[in-house]
């Protein structure tokens, strides 16, 4: 077992980084632990566990602002949103269960870590575009500081966006601040019922291009639907496409009915009301319907949105789309080679191993291949962080 | 301000420089007359000028590789333009550099309603791309004042927004796919129409970088439905405590507008006297609260922001009841620039961000600044999300009045900076706020910043002297002090 230790502030996780750059030898960096099973499994003998920096340090609702200590427990932060009747508009995912362990327990760092974002995605934007402010521990042991607590702001390089999606690959967070918005009065679905992938997508496309600031565009094909615990979608015996609108009552009555009409000529449609919408859009932003189709190997697919099912026709497996199909999550068997799904891809877009038995990890090529020269930037970008590569050597790409 | 020393050596390779260029852009696409390099000898920012070394304007990808890769075999720099409308001085000419124009990347490549996207050259004006796409009721969100006249391009080096980025985002927000020439000549592409990066999110590092990173060749943008309809609320107060109440309160009740504009007493009357929009005079804060969307949500929130507003005290009130109603509410903001400039010889816009609570402090300390430099200001604020701009009116034929209007606005920034927010909400660091950048970095900060720059341009070729008030070079950066040390904390539990 790696040794871990749990600084408790800012200048202990700074001495720690520094000791590793000393010793030239990697640590590895977690919150909750509730992510380790996404990228190359860690190796370093070292290991900084950042929860102990946990803790809000400023909420104005008001102003749309929220800063925390990078270890505090995300659900800590929702509730106290939720008692405000805000969100983190980004709608971030719980990928506890989907490795094998509990829900909630992930930090507010992790998820910026990894940049994760939910159905809304399409709407507001990735964990990314929330991402305001930081404070970070670089791979040379400096505490630095980029962006603020101001939604508007191009003073210097937007280091966030950065920092966003590197999984700890170029530095510690320890502070974050965030853009928090106000949560929707309502929220109802509009499902469509029996549509194959193709006309799925067509149906999703039409939605998102129609004047009803649609908040969730997703496709459950019969087997993904089958598996959902929302009683209407589990039990149509058929493929279920959804459609969510959130927003002020009346609005929200009135643009579900346009959609209604408006999508009847694709298959019969139903309404989902409040109770019912909420749990389908967080099985499908936990890809829950997925989960549990033994020795499967879990691919997540960012591609554009009319293009997923001709790129998919002839890979086998489970498959849920979100994000209007733009975001595919592939249940394929173990033996799939990720070079067949990346070519089915080509130019148009990228595909992340996110969850597969260790064997099947080590072997894989889990992030996308990058082309030489983005591959060489990537390198440099991590070296002007992380010159020693001492902060999760190898995670994201075997040899930074 | 002081430029970086011009290179001896790079303005002696003048008459050979001209003539590699011309062999990669033929014809009258490099421009070397002193007369035709004249209108590219500033940008926005107008108080800076200084005529390039050459003037080239390629028209392919192909033609900004070669001439990147040129540029760096002869240590020459590079300042990449676009319209040249930055208010920082983004732009601003090098006496030993070329200007590298992408006016003549003027195509739309490619529109994508069904993925909701369009793919366009960085020449492509911000708002020829909504035009582009409006027959089918479409638009490209972000819309700074300039929109007539920037460019795509210059959106992305930027980072710009608008009047509606409270809703709908800045540039950073709304770009899928960028197409990128270093200064090796490598072409990149990152992302294009589908969702976030496969890797480290260099498109959202590029976005805002002041062509300092980069030469952007492409751009693939998302595009938004037009909204059903749009109304708007002109809302006048008996102060700015009051109008910043509202402002509050609104967003408090869990409405987030498509924008929110404030006005002081200058300004409104200013814009009046200009465009005659209705505004009241009698008040001093004006808000125009815009709502945008579904008809039947527009119409529901309308109501809501209205009993808001009666709530903080308006003490005038109109909602537009029509398309040429509202767009009367605008025109007074939209023209409240030119109106300064009626009542002033010359105005120096500033561009803070505050945490919104701040504003009543910060209008306070500024008119004492005003009162101490003896020069007026006007000020325009974005109210929703706390990006001010105050005008400060100067007279450029009074000798000091310039630095006189310079100082009182470096004074202003601080003073965002020390209420907790930031130098630049949305027009850049460039020329104008380099040297304040130590107001809001540590020196750490900025070498970490520097570090990422030397990533991709370790010999500082393209647009040096912007953004970073010391230069180091790469080498030095690099070097690290740490020695073999303790185990940390020794005293901290282990596991």
């Amino acid at each position: 077992m790696p040794e871990t230790w749990r600084p408790e502030n800012a200048d202990q996780v700074t001495e720690a980084v520094r000791w590793a750059v000393g010793e030239e030898t990697p640590v590895d960096l977690l919150g909750a632990g509730s992510k380790a099973g996404l990228g190359y499994p860690g190796q370093a003998a070292h290991r900084i566990d950042l929860s102990g920096l946990a803790g809000i340090n400023l909420y104005e609702p008001d102003e749309l602002v929220l800063s925390a200590m990078a270890g505090t427990p995300l659900a800590e932060i929702e509730g106290l949103l939720r008692q405000n009747r805000q969100q983190l508009a980004f709608e971030p995912p719980d990928f506890g269960p989907l490795y094998g362990g509990a829900p909630d327990k992930q930090t507010l760092g992790g998820v910026l870590a990894a940049n994760l974002a939910g159905p809304r995605r399409i709407k507001a934007g990735a964990a990314r575009d929330h991402f305001l402010g930081v404070h970070a521990v670089t791979g040379r042991g400096e505490l630095i500081k980029s962006g603020g607590r101001v939604v508007k702001n191009v003073t210097g390089y937007d280091l966030c966006k950065l920092l966003a999606g590197s999984h700890g690959t170029l530095a510690a967070m320890t502070e974050v601040t965030v853009k928090v918005l106000p949560a929707p009065e309502k929220t109802r679905t509009v499902l469509v019922f029996g549509l194959d992938d193709e006309t799925a997508v067509r149906a999703l496309s039409q939605a998102g291009g129609s004047p009803h600031e649609v908040s969730g565009l997703a496709h459950l094909p019969p087997e993904a639907a089958a598996r959902s615990a929302v009683g209407y979608v589990r039990d149509a015996g058929a493929a279920v496409t959804a459609i969510r609108v959130e927003g002020p009552g009346p609005s929200v009555e009135h643009r579900c009915n346009a959609l209604k009409t408006e999508l009847g000529g694709f298959g019969a449609v139903e309404e989902l009301h409040s109770h019912n919408t909420a749990a389908l859009w967080r099985e499908i932003r936990d890809v829950k319907p997925l989960l549990g189709l033994d020795g499967t190997a879990l691919w997540k697919l960012s591609v554009t949105p009319m293009r997923g099912p001709a790129m998919l026709a002839n890979l086998p497996g489970a498959r849920l789309y979100d994000w209007a199909g733009g975001l595919i999550w592939l249940a394929a068997p173990p033996d799939t080679d990720g070079q067949a799904i990346r070519a089915a891809i080509g130019a148009e877009g990228h595909a992340t191993l996110v969850r597969a038995d260790d064997a099947v990890r080590q072997a894989a090529t889990i992030f996308q291949p990058q082309p030489e020269a983005l591959a060489a930037l990537t390198a440099r970008v991590k070296n002007s962080f992380d010159p020693h590569r001492v902060l999760n050597r190898g995670r994201m790409y075997r040899e930074l | 301000m002081q430029m970086p020393a011009p290179d001896e050596k790079a303005i002696a390779q003048r008459a050979g420089l001209i003539d590699d260029l011309r062999a990669i852009v033929p014809g009258e696409g490099v421009i070397a007359d002193a007369a035709a390099m004249r209108v590219y000898e500033s940008d926005g920012l107008t108080a800076y000028r200084q005529m390039p070394l050459v003037v080239v304007l390629p028209e392919t990808v192909a033609q900004v590789s070669e001439i990147l890769k040129l540029c760096a075999r002869r240590a020459i720099k590079v300042v990449p333009r676009g319209a040249g409308t930055s208010l920082s001085g983004g732009a601003l000419p090098l006496a030993d550099g070329i200007i590298l124009g992408l006016g003549k990347f003027n195509r739309i490549l490619d529109i994508d309603f069904d993925n909701r996207c369009a793919t366009v050259q960085p020449g492509v004006t911000n708002l020829g791309i909504s035009t582009a796409v409006a027959h089918a009721g479409f638009y490209y969100a972000p819309d700074p004042s300039s929109q007539i006249a920037c460019t795509i391009g210059g959106n992305v080096a930027e980072n710009s927004g608008g009047v509606h980025c409270l809703k709908y985002g800045l540039t950073t927000n709304n770009i899928l796919g960028l197409e990128v020439v270093l200064i090796t000549g490598e072409v990149l592409r990152l992302g294009g129409k589908h969702l976030d990066s496969e890797g480290y999110d260099l498109l959202g590092l590029l976005t805002g970088s002041e062509g300092l990173l980069g030469v952007v060749t492409e751009v693939t943008v998302r595009l938004l439905k037009k909204p059903e309809t749009a109304r708007a609320l002109l809302l006048g107060f008996p102060s700015s405590e009051a109008a910043g109440s509202c402002v509050a309160a609104i967003i408090a009740a869990g409405i987030i507008p498509a924008g929110i504009e404030m006005m002081d007493r200058d300004a409104i009357h200013a814009a009046e006297a200009f465009c005659q929009a209705g505004y009241p005079l009698d008040v001093e804060a004006l808000l125009i609260a815009e709502l945008d969307g579904p008809q039947a949500e527009v119409d529901h929130l309308i109501d809501a922001v209205k009993g808001i507003a009666e709530s903080c005290g308006a003490v005038s009130l109109r909602i537009s009841e029509s398309e040429a109603e509202r767009l009367q509410f605008w025109a007074g903001r939209k023209a409240a620039f030119p109106a300064v400039g009626r009542i002033s010889p010359d105005y120096y816009c500033m561009d803070g961000t505050i945490p919104r609570k701040k504003l009543p402090e910060v209008l306070k300390r500024m008119a004492e600044l005003s009162s101490h430099y003896g020069l007026r200001v006007a000020n325009v604020f974005h109210a929703g999300d706390g990006n001010l701009h105050p005008l400060i009116l100067y007279d450029a034929n009074e000798p000091g009045e310039l630095e006189k209007a310079e100082d009182f606005g470096a004074d202003i920034l601080r003073l965002c900076v020390e209420v907790g927010g930031v130098l630049t909400g949305e027009h850049g660091v460039g020329v104008e706020k380099r040297d304040l950048m130590e107001t809001m970095f540590s020196e750490t900060d900025l070498n970490q910043q520097q570090r990422v720059k030397c990533a991709f341009d370790p010999d500082g070729y393209l647009n040096p002297g912007k953004v970073f008030p010391t230069l180091h070079r790469c080498a030095e950066l690099g070097r690290m002090h740490i020695s073999r040390g303790q185990m940390p904390f020794p005293e901290l539990p282990r596991f």
